[in-house]
């Protein structure tokens, strides 16, 4: 009926062969690129999280920028104003955005499609709204700077480049195992069968409702947990990331890198963070091609690079992924 | 009390102007579902071309006729060309009018430089009405004015004539309005483009109030988004009500908490949808 | 579809390797300077004003400082912070740069400087006007040459009193950094003379609709004193008169709410309106009249406050590279000869560095005028040689906590 198939072993390879790079490549890299790549991580995490919303219930959010917004305003208010350790403000970070999602789930997913998407967007306007304007607390537009890197309590310090680096690799595949066996257990067959028809799964018994819910909230808490990261690797917040647009972008990364692949999502956000990092170095119409990139997608790679990947090498088409009405 | 009477003013004065900017854009939701991120594109645009028309002629009313013109073709052009093919695909409509809108910042950013600028108005639009204490500019009355006009008209056309018919049908029931052999696709593009046509007009207005800039395509869309949310898609008095209560919300939330004043924007409307999840006056 | 995959590979394959690590004969190349500005985005007219400052500096040049070529490299941010602290890295680290100028903002001038003290780059301020980068916070790398937010307000506060006679005055200011220096310094100093400030507005920075808040100003006062900045320039003086209130009460301000990048955009509602800043495009000096005959030559607008501090920034370059003998390598001594600088012909006066590493220069308190047809910031008062204390002890001044929303408070709202 569901089958999630299992990779294929020249997948395999190549999976291997990119995560073997991830792990050597760093002294060898400009410190730059170095941090594109850190930051392409961590737009990752956010991207794969959307990805369970997205991808495997169907459900295209335009509001998840706010999740990225509250874990990193935890750290950014917890560290630079009470000094509060690392693995507090990680658990607080996880727990606020946990929370927010519980909430707005309850909300949102009464509504499906293009509603969805309206209602994400006002929730996720609500959340910038507070950023923007609560400014005892968040410093307004001013931001939070002066976030201190993160202390662990480990041997190593990841106040440097590199090592926050492999900190970021590290939380990357932890937040991609975390979501590997979600999407492979049961409960992760259920979200892409209520994607496919949610009707046939509540005659088969399934609380479709509970089954949506918490996948909205996992997809939130890791959305939360990519905040986090960030606002350790840019020492800095402000609202200006959780603005519409950053909400847009991440759809953009998921549909660029393949829905329901969780990993083509990642790549979608390393195009992306490379794209507008690189080409604005050579033109600063960069705005123009990164329109472009958004259209471009949608009329020659509607699968993204994923499913463009998977034809290429089996000659098949994939199956249209497409949300209901 | 003369508080209250100017908010009150100030509130139904920018809703007015909002209801310009989202009629059309609640419109192309009832009909076609379309979150179309372009829409705030189309009112930057127009203002700019309303500009351009403004120092060519120095007509005012012209301005606002050609910039809705033009941009209402720019819609139109862009409806045709992709979005009509993503009908039902939600994802690939946000992502490709996204793109749109980016593409239109930049060109804009291109073609008129970034200075930002006011269109003048009429000396006759300027000034404000005194009454006692109370100072009522001009310029909003005339908003409000125009907005009136547009629904009034709006309204006609949907209750009163055979294409308004024809377009609450494809509303109520796109399938069963094809059944009976209406052209869809033909009033899907009509309606696409006066949204892009209101939405430009609204540009212009605001373009003799706010100016117009860059940056001001994604500062006014999510307002647009909120009215239609509020108001529910695809119903012109959804739309109405809807913009008169974000111009008050709006209004009096900043004169009374000012630091939760996009919460006290948002957050109602979280409320509305949480109990009336397709809007005040939506159909699912 | 596969080959077109394949191209776009290649394609950020090339990209990624354009920008790796620098040779190592870079070392003996030009002297390289790094700037960053919004160059697209809401911000980008003024980014350009700054860029075209620079660059018709280095144009006057020659592209040749203290014997060596120059090579500017322009980064667009955005105006947005994220998108700063990337732009800094690329500068610093891809391009290798030897200096940097840059910014808008104040708040990005505060995200940036922990950053450039990490990477011991000099880095010029040639507008991020944030108070505490040479007060109470003060970032070893980062050369101010332009101001601070209160810096133009504290004699000016004082001078309303005592001048214009103003007893109580209503402020409204963007609600940020900025804003809160810009209003703080004007309360101190118009507070301590004898007047009142009754009643402060804090719309935030995107404000399209003043209405709310210019409902709500208190009518026993004597003028409002605006912070506007940017676009918000542009369309408050407009709502202003149209809600009747600038027959009532004239309009002061802080330097950017009539500044030169707004003015040719505004029409008769600016007129009368006066506001300090450490330049007017109207100031009577040779110097100046010969700057503004030539940047409007070859830009076709009057210049900025922008434009003229990006100018005198790369000329600040230059003097400091010069001091050095061009070895802009030296970090260390290139940064001491940054803010040993003393320049006594800018476009807007002479200027040099206090011990905190702000100019002391001419605040000049400014007029809108029209003249034929244009509109122009007279001089109507020249304060000579400001510091960013003005006539307080520095020691004393520091014990006060940084100029916010609530600092000085409102005693007589």
């Amino acid at each position: 009926m569901i089958r999630l198939p299992l990779l294929p072993r020249h997948r395999q390879i190549g999976l291997g062969i990119i995560l073997l790079l991830l792990i050597v490549s760093p002294p060898f890299l400009s410190s730059f690129l170095l941090s594109l790549l850190t930051q392409a991580l961590i737009y990752g995490v956010l991207a794969m999280s959307l990805d369970l919303l997205v991808g495997y219930l169907g459900l295209p959010s335009l509001g998840h920028a706010a999740y990225l917004g509250l874990g990193a305003y935890s750290v950014g208010v917890l560290t630079t104003r009470y000094g509060a350790n690392s693995w507090l403000a990680l658990a607080v970070g996880l727990l606020l955005a946990m929370a927010v999602a519980a909430v707005f789930g309850l909300v949102a997913l009464r509504a499906t499609g293009v509603y969805f998407l309206m209602i994400t967007l006002a929730l996720g306007m609500v959340i910038w709204g507070l950023a923007h304007r609560w400014v005892s607390m968040t410093q307004g537009d001013n931001g939070i700077s002066g976030v201190p890197r993160p202390d662990l309590g480990l041997p190593w310090s990841f106040a440097k480049a590199i090592p926050f680096y492999y900190l970021s690799l590290v939380a990357f595949l932890f937040a991609l195992w975390v979501l590997w066996v979600i999407v492979r257990s049961p409960f992760g067959q259920s979200l892409v069968g209520i994607r496919e028809s949610e009707s046939r799964m509540r005659t088969l018994g399934y609380n479709v409702w509970l089954h949506k819910y918490i996948g909205f909230i996992i997809a939130g808490t890791v959305g939360g947990f990519s905040g986090v990261l960030w606002a350790y690797y840019n020492g800095f917040v402000s609202p200006a990331n959780m603005e519409l647009a950053t909400s847009v972008e991440a759809l953009l990364m998921v549909a660029l890198g393949g829905r329901a692949t969780l990993l083509g999502p990642a790549i979608g956000a390393a195009a992306i963070v490379f794209l507008k990092n690189l080409v604005s170095v050579y033109t600063h119409r960069w705005v123009l091609i990164l329109g472009a990139v958004y259209i471009g997608t949608i009329v020659y790679a509607p699968e993204g690079i994923a499913g463009a990947f998977t034809q290429l090498t089996k000659g098949v088409k994939p199956e249209p992924l497409r949300s209901k009405v | 009390m003369e508080f209250w009477v100017i908010q009150t003013f100030n509130g139904v004065s920018y809703g007015a102007l909002l209801f310009l900017l989202a009629g059309g854009l609640s419109l192309i939701f009832g009909m076609m579902r379309i979150v179309n991120m372009t829409h705030g594109s189309y009112y930057l645009l127009g203002g700019y071309v309303g500009l351009t028309v403004i120092w060519g002629t120095g007509n005012f009313v012209l301005a606002i006729l050609a910039g809705a013109l033009v941009i209402a073709l720019v819609g139109l052009g862009e409806y045709n060309t992709f979005l009509k093919r993503l009908s039902g695909q939600e994802l690939g409509q946000v992502l490709t009018t996204m793109g749109f809108a980016l593409i239109f910042q930049d060109l804009g950013l291109v073609i008129w430089g970034g200075e930002p600028y006011t269109i003048r108005t009429p000396a006759a639009l300027s000034g404000s009405y005194q009454l006692g204490e109370l100072y009522f500019p001009v310029y909003r009355v005339f908003i409000v004015m125009v907005a009136a006009a547009v629904a009034v008209v709006l309204w006609l056309v949907l209750e009163r004539t055979r294409v308004g018919a024809m377009i609450r049908a494809t509303v109520d029931d796109a399938e069963m309005a094809r059944g009976v052999g209406i052209n869809v696709p033909r009033i899907s593009m009509g309606v696409f483009a006066l949204g892009a046509f209101l939405a430009a007009t609204a540009g212009v207005v605001a373009g003799g109030f706010v100016g117009v800039y860059p940056g001001a395509d994604f500062e006014i869309l999510p307002y647009a988004f909120v009215v239609v949310i509020v108001g529910g898609m695809g119903s012109l008095k959804g739309a109405l009500i809807g913009s008169l209560m974000v111009g008050l919300l709006d209004n009096f939330g900043k004169a009374f908490f000012p630091e939760l004043s996009y919460f006290t924007l948002f957050a109602p409307m979280a409320a509305i949808l949480a109990i009336r999840p397709t809007g005040l006056f939506g159909r699912a | 579809m596969g080959k077109k995959l394949l191209v776009s590979v290649v394609g950020v394959l090339v990209l990624v390797a354009g920008v790796g690590p620098a040779p190592a004969w870079a070392q003996k190349g030009p002297i390289k300077i790094g700037y960053q500005g919004p160059m697209t985005g809401p911000a980008a007219a003024v980014g350009k004003d700054m860029a075209n400052g620079l660059k018709m500096y280095l144009d006057e040049v020659g592209h040749q400082i203290a014997g060596r070529k120059v090579e500017l490299i322009v980064e667009d941010n955005q105006g947005q912070p994220d998108l700063a602290l990337t732009k800094l890295r690329k500068l610093v680290e891809s391009d290798k740069v030897h200096v940097m100028a840059g910014g808008l903002f104040a708040h990005i001038g505060y995200a940036l400087a922990p950053k450039v003290d990490e990477y011991k780059v000099p880095m010029l301020y040639p507008v991020m006007a944030a108070d505490d980068l040479t007060q109470r916070k003060p970032a070893k790398w980062v050369v101010r040459t332009g101001w601070t937010g209160s810096q133009p307000s504290h004699p000016f506060g004082e001078w309303v009193f005592k001048t214009l006679g103003y007893k109580k005055v209503v402020v409204i200011g963007m609600d940020y950094a900025f804003g809160w220096e810009v209003v703080g310094g004007f309360q101190k100093s118009f507070e301590e003379a004898g007047g009142q400030v009754i009643q402060k507005l804090w719309p935030p920075l995107n404000t399209a609709d003043f209405a709310p808040y210019l409902a709500q100003i208190r009518k026993d006062a004597d003028a409002v004193f605006a912070l506007m900045v940017a676009v918000s320039s542009l369309r408050f003086p407009k709502q202003y008169q149209d809600a009747g209130l600038k027959a009532r009460f004239p309009l002061i301000g802080g330097g950017t709410t009539f500044d030169e990048f707004v003015l040719p955009s505004l029409g008769d509602e600016a007129i009368g309106g006066i506001s300090p800043l450490i330049y007017s495009a109207a100031l009577d000096t040779p110097v100046n009249k010969r700057f503004v005959k030539e940047y409007r030559a070859k830009f076709g607008k009057v210049p900025s406050y922008y434009s003229e501090t990006y100018y005198t920034a790369g000329r600040w370059i230059n003097e400091a590279a010069k001091a050095i003998g061009g070895n802009v390598e030296d970090n260390e001594r290139f940064l001491a000869a940054l803010r040993k600088v003393e320049i006594t012909d800018a476009p807007r006066g002479p200027i040099k560095l206090d011990a905190y590493g702000n100019p002391i220069q001419n605040i000049y308190i400014r007029k809108v005028e029209k003249k034929d047809g244009e509109l122009w910031n007279t001089v109507i008062q020249t304060f000579p040689a400001v510091s960013q204390f003005w006539k307080y002890k520095p020691d004393e001044f520091l014990k006060q906590p940084v100029y916010s929303r609530d600092f000085p408070p409102c005693k007589y709202c």
